[in-house]
């Protein structure tokens, strides 16, 4: 460890702490090498590998309905958002014709998993400044939701609704009902959220200038998301390139420029504006028709490659899919957000408190399995 | 005699005179002495508990929970549960640990926090030691449980505990001052360091009234610093568990663990107590009725004051997100410091000009 000497000549020493892979502030199995000078960071060094089930290689060994079910497990609060990933770019090389109906469902449903990944990580991120309330609030509205993944998928976190072609059954009768239940509920309980934290001088003083991330330095790192969005680059997938339903909805894309947490904190509390807009034009207007267009039994891709990305309540997930012509894939990749954002990481924490950065990580919102497939 | 043994009601009454009567000469007052330690204790023992049962109520309310409420009615038994769980458990230590260190620096903050509790007075005669320099006492007293923090976090041999207790040394060094010259601003206008002497004269009006705006901004300075003190939230950065796992008692278990865990809680207790003593009244009754008919109903008094104190430090701590290391100080140094200076010459000046309130 490199020795250090303070300006009235006493010698100090840099030492290393291991942050995880066992940590409140990792949110899972992420294990972070950290070079301190006292409080002050010199060097983040990420270390990866602790929950690695090596997803692209199961995924050369199943069939294209099968690979839908392990991307539950990637990013799991964005479950069905990667699942629809999939199942696009499979449509995609076997060239279906999805009707509206799925469309706009699929959008819906998508636009709830962001809503409730964004609540989580609303709940985390005061609990990671030290405001433990959040939490609770957070998950009473995240309930909701999940309620109403239970009632028409099945499962709460790891829904599997979507199989290529469609989805798997209709809706529930209820679901419309539900549905506008929340978005109603939700309306009242986001300005409760602006109250508790948002305001909050310490909250401020906290975030506000800290680990501040310029414009090329996202677009160099390769940075998507909300992360990218704070800092001034427009990246939102649903925009530049709309897949379901999201051409036929209007809504904002949030961009701020100021590139630091505070500014990563509001996109995500806008965003979830945004997303209650979206379910809001689309719920009423669900067309009729078919939830499945009926595929084979055993899909086989033509030869060939194939790309979908989609917007993650994380950022740009990609699914390439590289088939030559069998009921398996000859080779998957996952290009997930989380990846990319973690690679900033060093770079905008380098410099602060210990503190920093775990306000700096609370707002990059890493979900651990989905950095680590 | 520096200070005297006052005996509240009839009952501890017709003990001292039987103790007198049976006992020789020379020892009865040290067998007194004993049983006042021993129901000190016990007062000591039961607030803890029952405060921590309190925060994890006040904690459940404030966010969409029940709280504990399964061990006796309304969870009552909880933390005596807890209490025996803590008391059975092995004490597991770290490898290569400084073990004398180690395992003394929990009695500090413990025997601190109980020595402070000995002057406070809860009602007029329920007092055990009523010196002359009480809130120098109880400030000397307080800033010495901090030694067992850092001396538990420097002998457990683990990085994370080592920060907790660097901040924790900091910290205390820094609001120490704030507490200090909060309260040296109050005695300014009692006059008098002795607690029952300060109590006595706010017969007239409660400090709060009577020092009127600097002690209004003497008690915010107060219950900033003292929630500091204390290590709460939102100066929690010895313990901060998102950053630094469980801090300075990272490594301790069981009745180790317990002992930090309940002094914070007595600590808590203090803090409020001294607000509650040096600017609303302590033991007197809010309506006027200034001559103590009998000890008991001062004594809910005083602890009805103290627990509304309790509850806005558990409110801080259940809304206010955690400061950062160097916002702490920075708040302390360049902020609270010299405010609390100006505040101590405008108290003296007020004070000086006879510009008191008084009924």
């Amino acid at each position: 460890m490199a020795e250090i000497e303070t300006e009235n000549k006493i010698k100090s020493e840099e030492y290393f702490v291991n942050m995880g892979p066992q940590h409140p502030a990792a949110h899972g199995v992420l294990r972070l090498i950290l070079t301190i000078d006292g409080e002050t960071i010199v060097n983040v060094d990420p270390d990866l590998g602790y929950i690695h089930r090596s997803i692209e290689k199961m995924c050369e060994r199943d069939s294209y309905q099968q690979i839908v079910h392990l991307t539950d497990r990637m990013d799991y609060l964005s479950s069905h958002i990667n699942n629809e990933a999939v199942c696009l770019a499979v449509e995609k090389g076997l060239q279906l014709e999805i009707p509206d109906r799925v469309k706009v469902i699929r959008t819906i449903l998508s636009e709830l998993t962001r809503l409730a990944s964004h609540q989580l990580w609303w709940g985390v991120m005061g609990m990671d400044v030290g405001a433990l309330t959040t939490y609770f609030y957070a998950f009473r509205d995240r309930e909701m939701i999940n309620d109403i993944f239970e009632e028409t998928c099945g499962a709460r976190l790891t829904m599997n609704y979507n199989i290529p072609g469609g989805l798997m059954y209709d809706i529930h009768p209820n679901f419309v009902k539900r549905v506008k239940e929340f978005v109603a509920h939700f309306k009242t309980k986001l300005p409760e959220y602006d109250r508790l934290l948002s305001g909050n001088i310490i909250f401020i003083n906290r975030t506000k200038g800290v680990g501040v991330l310029s414009r090329e330095d996202a677009i160099s790192f390769g940075v998507s998301g909300p992360v990218a969005r704070g800092s001034g680059f427009a990246s939102d997938v649903r925009k530049r390139h709309p897949y379901s339903a999201y051409d036929r909805v209007s809504f904002k894309e949030i961009v701020m420029n100021e590139g630091d947490t505070l500014a990563r904190y509001k996109v995500r509390i806008l965003e979830m504006w945004e997303s209650l807009s979206i379910i809001e034009q689309l719920i009423d207007n669900i067309p009729e028709g078919d939830h499945l267009v009926p595929t084979k039994a055993v899909i086989k891709l033509p030869k060939g490659e194939f790309y979908q990305r989609v917007e993650t309540a994380r950022g740009e997930l990609g699914v390439y899919i590289n088939s030559d012509g069998n009921k398996n894939p000859y080779r998957v990749k996952f290009r997930s957000p989380g990846f990319s954002n973690l690679s900033a990481l060093n770079h905008v924490a380098k410099g602060g408190k210990i503190g920093d950065l775990v306000s700096i990580m609370a707002s990059f919102d890493f979900v651990i399995p989905d950095i680590d497939r | 005699m520096m200070y005297k043994i006052f005996l509240p009601l009839s009952i501890t009454k017709s003990i001292h005179t039987w103790l007198f009567d049976v006992l020789p000469e020379g020892v009865a007052p040290y067998v007194e002495m004993v049983l006042i330690a021993v129901a000190y204790l016990l007062v000591f023992a039961v607030a803890g508990l029952y405060l921590v049962l309190l925060e994890r109520k006040v904690a459940a309310w404030f966010q969409l929970r029940l709280g504990p409420n399964r061990v006796g009615p309304f969870g009552l038994f909880q933390t005596m549960a807890d209490a025996l769980k803590l008391v059975s458990k092995e004490m597991y230590g770290t490898n290569r640990a400084d073990k004398f260190l180690y395992n003394l620096a929990p009695y500090f903050p413990i025997i601190t926090a109980l020595l402070a509790m000995a002057v406070l007075p809860f009602s007029a005669q329920f007092q055990a030691f009523d010196i002359n320099i009480g809130i120098f006492f109880l400030l000397a007293v307080s800033s010495v449980g901090v030694i067992g923090i850092l001396l538990g976090g420097w002998a457990s041999n683990n990085k994370y505990s080592l920060i907790g207790a660097m901040r924790s040394g900091l910290q205390v060094v820094s609001y120490e001052l704030s507490v200090g010259l909060s309260l040296l601003t109050m005695v300014v206008l009692t006059g008098s360091l002795q607690l029952s002497e300060i109590i006595e004269v706010q017969k007239n009006g409660w400090l709060i009234v009577q020092g009127h705006i600097p002690a209004i901004i003497a008690f915010v300075i107060f219950m900033i610093a003292g929630t500091a003190e204390t290590n709460r939230a939102p100066f929690d950065l010895v313990e901060a568990e998102s950053e630094l796992g469980a801090g300075f008692h990272t490594e301790y278990s069981g009745m180790k663990f317990a002992y930090f865990f309940l002094a914070e809680f007595i600590n808590m207790f203090i803090i409020s107590a001294i607000a509650v003593i040096v600017f609303f009244g302590g033991w007197l009754s809010p309506f006027g009725i200034t001559e103590e008919i009998s000890w008991f109903p001062s004594v809910l008094w005083f602890l009805g004051k103290v627990l509304i104190i309790v509850f806005l430090m558990m409110w801080f701590r259940w809304t206010f997100p955690r400061l950062r290391v160097d916002q702490l100080l920075n708040l302390e140094w360049k902020y609270l410091l010299p405010i609390n200076l100006f505040n101590l010459v405008f108290m003296a000046i007020v004070v000086w000009l006879g510009w008191v309130i008084t009924f």
